[in-house]
């Protein structure tokens, strides 16, 4: 390990939420509102009803870390658990509450690519303006123009406003324009999630080139854990604004994993309760999926609850159908298909459906589960809708760098193959 | 980003950036200046902007002046004939509307600068002080558009400036300053305040008249004054305290000889600017800490 490039020492960001004193939010006050509650604080004819400590909460927390020169790191974690705040903050967008950062080197942030692209503007205009607002010089971007426009491969339409771009050609700009920023550190949010396929696996090649080959610092945030793997050698994962695991890359990710799962099981014990249908005598409680990392990195799920009948009836089918959180149906798991039957309910009985690497069945996104029991092929006798759910977290079956997520891409997960047949038809 | 080396070397290496709780405002003011490109481009983006996909295109920046000033000289000079010291109406008006086109258009664009920008604030570091400032250069454009009609006005009215033209650099930076230290109130404001947005085309419109954009001073002051009753003449000396009062004096005391200047009221205009730029700055600063957490 040389020097290091980036140090954070307890550093911390604290957001007001909610409303002020008087009961208004931040934003949306008039003039006359602040003038006026001003007015009534200062004559006391309105006490302040609320503290700022219970409006505020802490984005990041006694956060404390070191980067060293030229290692990748990776920053990853759910949905709020911090990711943007931190980058926004060594961005210098917005500033910490408390704490201290010290970056050594020449710094770019990337947290959009097209940052400030003007659709009236020709595309050699907006590479100029889209240059200087991410930190280059106009002879800088002078000197890599032509090889901003190779990478951008929008040769023939430089002099055509980027209104008539489309989505594709103006984000291969946008991504050439950051791509040729020469940092020695650089923070990118995730910038990849955009472009076609062929395009994003060269913006990773490039960024690899970039960090690889100069020795820079990079401070990666992404969903894709394949990208993150493929590019970082060191993983930090972030929860609920603080840092949960610091090491290998690999670790990292099984580390995002393991809390997703965890995250996605404590969902479902929320709303385990007693159901029970007089009229039939029958019940169940203590529905319960979960979701387990095997050791081979793959999922395994599994459905629980607990049947039972207050006068011991017999041969009860128990069936579950799984949707995707848009009401799709995926699968009918119905007695009269399966025969899963319980012989008798002389006392509650654990009904458990196991499902080995339900990962490579199903693709990411989040899914429900109803449950009903029945008289197999008569009639049923309790059916409740949506008692739980669990996630399948993204993954990448191809290797791509691409997440599987449903709504893109269907449910299923097929054993397919690809070759090109080399013979020629 | 000033220095000419562009490759990662062992002197850019050694700089450290330090990003403080509370402590960000060392950085800042020598940041200001590294961004300049950013600014002028910035500046540039809205003239381009502006004229692009419009059908008259540029000849807009001829057009409106011009139409600005017939439509005040025929309402002025032939409806109300106000008094003008033998000056032709329409010089009157343009040298008025030279300073006052300037200082609307820019304030226009700058107060609304932050927050039609939300998008850049939210993504990218860049002093925000640029973003008011760079309405100034827009308006900058105009204004030589503008000076342009002035002349040629002039020159076909026969009438030519003496030295005291020479001094038009030192007016557009007192204009331009006292421009910038609205803005910087009116932008910060509007961030909170998104009644600014409402308020600001009023004041622009209304102050074009309470302004002499197009009449004299003097001869306003004398005329209201003659009214007020014994002893309350003072009255017409808070006239000054409308700064623009002071900065279009200033254009038309070094455009006519015969115009002479009225000192006060340009230092109250030169007081004020200086006051609202310095709390304006403040102010600016204290909100632009919080600009990315509520735009």
């Amino acid at each position: 390990m040389t020097r290091n490039a980036i140090e954070i020492t307890g550093l911390g960001k604290q957001y007001i939420i909610g409303a002020n004193q008087l009961g208004r939010r931040p934003g949306q006050d008039t003039l006359i509102d602040t003038i006026s509650d001003r007015f009534r604080l200062m004559t006391g004819r309105k006490k302040a009803t609320r503290n700022r400590e219970t409006n505020s909460f802490w984005a990041l927390k006694d956060i404390d870390f070191t980067v060293g020169q030229g290692e990748k790191v990776a920053i990853i974690g759910h949905n709020g658990a911090g990711k943007s705040t931190l980058l926004k903050i060594l961005s210098r967008i917005t500033e910490p509450s408390v704490g201290r950062i010290e970056l050594i080197g020449r710094v770019s942030s990337l947290l959009e690519v097209g940052t400030g692209f003007h659709p009236e503007l020709t595309g050699r205009e907006n590479v100029y303006l889209n240059g200087a607002i991410l930190g280059l010089t106009r002879s800088e971007v002078r000197a890599k123009f032509d090889e901003i426009v190779a990478f951008s491969e929008c040769e023939r339409f430089l002099d055509t406003p980027i209104k008539r771009y489309s989505s594709g050609m103006k984000v291969r700009l946008a991504f050439a324009v950051a791509a040729h920023l020469e940092p020695e550190i650089l923070i990118v949010d995730e910038v990849l999630a955009v472009g076609d396929v062929a395009f994003q696996n060269k913006c990773l090649g490039k960024m690899k080139e970039v960090s690889h080959d100069d020795g820079r610092t990079v401070l990666f945030v992404s969903h894709n854990m394949m990208a993150v793997e493929a590019l970082c050698e060191r993983g930090i994962v972030l929860e609920h604004g603080k840092v949960v695991f610091d090491g290998a890359t690999r670790e990292a990710v099984h580390q995002y994993y393991l809390t997703s799962i965890a995250a996605s099981n404590q969902d479902v014990r929320s709303i385990a309760e007693e159901h029970y249908e007089a009229e039939s005598d029958v019940g169940f409680r203590g529905f319960k999926t979960e979701l387990k990392l095997a050791e081979n990195r793959t999922l395994d799920l599994t459905i629980e609850l607990e049947a039972f009948s207050k006068n011991g009836r017999k041969n009860i089918g128990v069936g579950i159908e799984i949707l995707t959180a848009h009401g799709h149906l995926v699968s009918s798991l119905a007695p009269k298909l399966t025969n899963f039957i319980v012989p008798d309910l002389d006392v509650p009985r654990r009904c458990v459906f196991s499902f080995d690497d339900i990962s490579n069945h199903l693709a990411s996104g989040e899914y429900v589960v109803s449950v009903w029991l029945a008289i197999p092929r008569v009639r049923p006798l309790i059916r409740r809708d949506h008692v739980g759910g669990f996630t399948i977290p993204p993954q990448d079956p191809f290797g791509v760098g691409v997440a599987n997520d449903y709504n893109t891409y269907g449910v299923a997960r097929l054993p397919v193959k690809f070759h090109v047949d080399g013979e020629g038809v | 980003m000033s220095t000419p080396s562009q490759k990662p070397s062992s002197e850019l290496s050694s700089r450290s950036l330090v990003i403080e709780a509370g402590k960000t405002e060392r950085a800042y003011w020598a940041d200001l200046w590294r961004y300049r490109e950013l600014f002028w481009l910035l500046g540039w983006k809205e003239v381009v902007v502006r004229y692009k996909q419009s059908l008259l295109g540029v000849s807009w920046a001829v057009f409106r002046p011009l139409v600005t000033i017939g439509v005040l000289s025929v309402i002025f000079g032939g409806l109300a004939e106000v008094e003008t010291g033998g000056i032709p109406t329409p010089l009157i008006v343009a040298t008025g509307q030279l300073p006052w086109a300037f200082f609307s258009q820019a304030l226009a664009q700058s107060s609304l600068s932050l927050v039609n920008n939300a998008p850049l604030l939210t993504k990218v570091y860049m002093p925000r002080l640029i973003l008011p400032a760079s309405g100034v250069v827009t308006a900058t454009v105009d204004f030589l558009i503008s000076l342009a009609i002035l002349v040629a006005l002039m020159a076909y009215y026969g009438m030519f400036p003496g030295l005291s033209f020479l001094l038009l650099p030192v007016l557009l930076l007192l204009v331009a300053s006292t421009t910038m230290s609205i803005s910087l109130w009116a932008a910060a404001l509007c961030v909170k305040y998104r009644d600014v947005k409402h308020i600001i085309p009023f004041m622009v419109m209304i102050g074009m008249y309470i302004s002499p954009v197009a009449y004299r001073t003097d001869v306003l002051v004398d005329r209201l004054g003659s009214k007020l009753p014994q002893g309350w003449e003072w009255i017409m000396d808070l006239y000054y305290i409308n700064p623009m009062v002071g900065v279009i004096d200033g254009f038309r005391w070094i455009f006519f000889d015969d115009v002479s200047l009225h000192w006060p009221g340009l230092m109250v205009a030169i007081v004020l600017t200086i006051a609202l730029s310095l709390t304006g700055i403040v102010y600016f600063r204290k909100v632009e800490r919080s600009f990315a957490d509520f735009v």
